[in-house]
């Protein structure tokens, strides 16, 4: 049985909105084990970030608000540690790449000295110690040391996600976040980002949780996927199960929205309708209203969840024979 | 006639404080009628100037371009405007290009003041028939685009792009901010169009993926320039040059189990176009760069039937 790293439990995060409350993430559970990347696969207010930032304890509030749940580390439970303690967990045992490595970085501080100041706050080392690891650090990235005075606004997009690695990996920390990391490149600068990150992975022996809505990215780094629709996890399993199996409607329905490369597909089947409306989510099951196979028990129950064969988990009406299912 | 637009070597400079950036740097291609060319390449590689300097919405710094036969460069600029009723074109920020004060009626009838047409009562009929034809419903017809989702805006600027009858569309990385499943509606929607109003289109995206799936013939776009042009199978099946090759291995498939590509892994960052390598403007990344490579730019050659590169080794 491998090791447990991270486990999620029914949280609940909410916004307070002028327009009303606006729950983000509702009754969510996931786990993480050791030496893992799991991906987080979701269209846009799905709730990915929200559950990125409830384990950090960063969701702003106001007007965000953990309303409920665990989030286990290790054998610690984070939502119920004082902010005092998270603070050292931060940026040390768990760090976070953003999607915007601009919007991340200072931008009148230079490289150098940010990822400096991190392994200075977080491992006590001295200045001195703090520059030779900086410079190594950059060295790792694959950008040169003497670029370690360079301001931000210096760097392409690409240099400066490989530096915003470089800050989130000098502490060594336990598990690494990663937030939509190479949505901003190009694709041939996200194929070295994708492949440095791959690489460090190993080398520091980290477990990550990776953000996206690109399935050929989780395909090419992940192990285990989550997909999540309007706050919740719809869908848990290994990449191989998810990639040949898919069990949720939603899951399908994103399969046949992307157009293929490599096949000819005259026509792409859309999933119909639009995503919901945060402040008004449909009762019931939250998909009932594009679910192609949705019942009349759809729009009145939320889905339990149903666990398939290894490690495979779907939240659907179907799977609990309550509603008739795909003829295969 | 076959050709519905002929372009030939297209230049636009931009004078910029750091010196002359060559944003489209002497290209040629045609676009056939009823067609749909896609243009591919990634940031600042000149797509989106090339879509807006066929349009002459950037004045093209020379080059030849030929619209129906005509001369459109010759035009005056109300002769142009006159054109432009053949030539529509929808932008990539549906949040971005719509005017956040007008109404969803009065953007899709803002083509109609700009040209006078129609009475009061045939324009509210004719908004309505449009927004039909997009899929819009026709309670929106007084919001406003806050309240409108990406995917509605976007069926707003194509209902807006398809007001004047046009005969040719540029689209311009119509669905790169729009969220997958949305996607595929808009794109699907795209494609019906043409098919109902025998449009011709200029579709521009970063996203081979999307180009491919959308397009006849592709152009592979790099530091302004063209550097190959085929359809839509070869492009995939029988990639020519080693910039085309190394941005389809670099696309992240999503599949598990099939058999492993080979990734080229490109070195370094695409050069800016304001000092561009002498030579091929592909050198300084290439994988199979050679002497000559350095010193004089490959010419466009025609490999195999409907199939154009611009590199020595072939």
């Amino acid at each position: 049985m491998a090791e447990r790293l991270l486990e999620i439990e029914n949280l609940r995060v909410e916004y307070h909105t002028d327009d009303g409350v606006v729950t983000a993430v509702d009754n969510l559970k996931l786990h993480l084990n050791k030496g893992q990347t799991l991906g987080l696969v979701g269209e846009t207010g799905a709730g990915k970030t929200t559950t990125a930032l409830s384990i950090m304890r960063l969701v702003p509030a106001p007007p965000g608000r953990i309303v409920s749940g665990t989030v286990r580390f290790r054998d610690e439970d984070l939502l119920k540690k004082r902010i005092d303690d998270i603070k050292k967990i931060r940026g040390n045992k768990i760090s976070m790449i953003f999607q915007d490595p601009m919007t991340s970085l200072n931008p009148v501080l230079t490289i150098g000295f940010q990822i400096e100041e991190a392994v200075m706050l977080h491992q006590g080392l001295d200045r001195k110690a703090a520059r030779r690891r900086a410079a190594e650090m950059l060295r790792l990235v694959g950008i040169p040391a003497e670029r370690e005075g360079d301001y931000p606004h210096e760097f392409s997009g690409g240099m400066r996600q490989r530096v915003g690695i470089a800050m989130a990996l000098s502490c060594n920390p336990e598990l690494l976040i990663a937030d939509e990391p190479t949505t901003a490149l190009d694709v041939t600068i996200q194929a070295q980002v994708l492949e440095l990150m791959k690489r460090l992975r190993e080398q520091f022996s980290t477990s990550m949780l990776l953000i996206t809505h690109d399935l050929g990215v989780v395909a090419e780094v992940c192990d285990h996927v989550a997909i999540m629709y309007a706050g919740t996890i719809v869908e848990y399993a290994d990449v191989t199960t998810l990639f040949t199996n898919p069990r949720h409607p939603y899951t399908r329905g994103l399969f046949g929205s992307i157009p293929s490369l490599d096949e000819e597909v005259t026509r792409l089947k859309p999933i119909t309708g639009l995503m919901p409306d945060p402040t008004a989510l449909p009762s019931g099951c939250r998909f009932h209203p594009r679910c192609p196979m949705a019942g009349e028990i759809c729009s009145s129950r939320i889905p339990q969840v149903t666990e398939l064969d290894n490690d495979h988990s779907v939240h659907c009406m179907i799977y609990e024979g309550l509603v008739p299912g795909y003829e295969e | 006639m076959q050709n519905l637009l002929e372009v030939r070597n297209l230049r636009k400079d931009f004078h910029t404080k750091k010196g002359l950036l060559q944003a489209v740097n002497d290209i040629t291609f045609d676009v056939r009628r009823g067609e749909t060319l896609g243009i591919v390449g990634e940031s600042g590689c000149g797509k989106s100037t090339t879509g807006r300097a066929v349009l002459r919405l950037v004045e093209p710094t020379s080059g030849e371009i030929r619209f129906d036969g005509q001369d459109i460069l010759a035009y005056s600029a109300r002769k142009m405007r006159e054109a432009r009723k053949d030539m529509q074109i929808i932008f990539q920020d549906p949040f971005a290009s719509l005017n956040p004060r007008l109404s969803i009626s009065q953007i899709i009838a803002e083509p109609f003041d700009v040209y006078r047409m129609y009475g009061p009562g045939e324009r509210a009929q004719r908004v309505l028939e449009l927004m039909r034809t997009v899929g819009l419903s026709n309670k929106l017809v007084n919001a406003f685009p806050h309240e409108l989702d990406g995917g509605r805006r976007q069926r707003v600027g194509v209902a807006r792009a398809l007001a004047l009858n046009p005969k040719f569309i540029v689209c311009d990385e119509p669905v790169s901010a729009l969220d997958v499943s949305i996607q595929a509606q808009i794109l699907n929607l795209i494609q019906d169009l043409q098919q109902k109003l025998d449009l011709t289109y200029m579709f521009i995206s970063h996203d081979l993926s999307v180009v491919k799936h959308i397009s006849n013939r592709v152009a592979v776009m790099y530091l302004g320039k063209i550097v190959e042009l085929t359809t839509s199978r070869k492009i995939f099946t029988n990639p020519l040059h080693p910039y085309t090759q190394a941005l389809l291995s670099a696309i992240p498939l999503p599949k598990v189990g099939a058999e492993k590509r080979r990734r080229i892994i490109l070195e370094g960052d695409v050069p800016s176009p304001i000092n561009p390598p002498t030579g091929c403007i592909f050198c300084g990344r290439c994988p199979f760069v050679m002497v000559k490579c350095r010193e004089t730019p490959p010419p466009i050659v025609e490999a195999e039937p409907d199939h154009f590169v611009s590199c020595y080794l072939l």
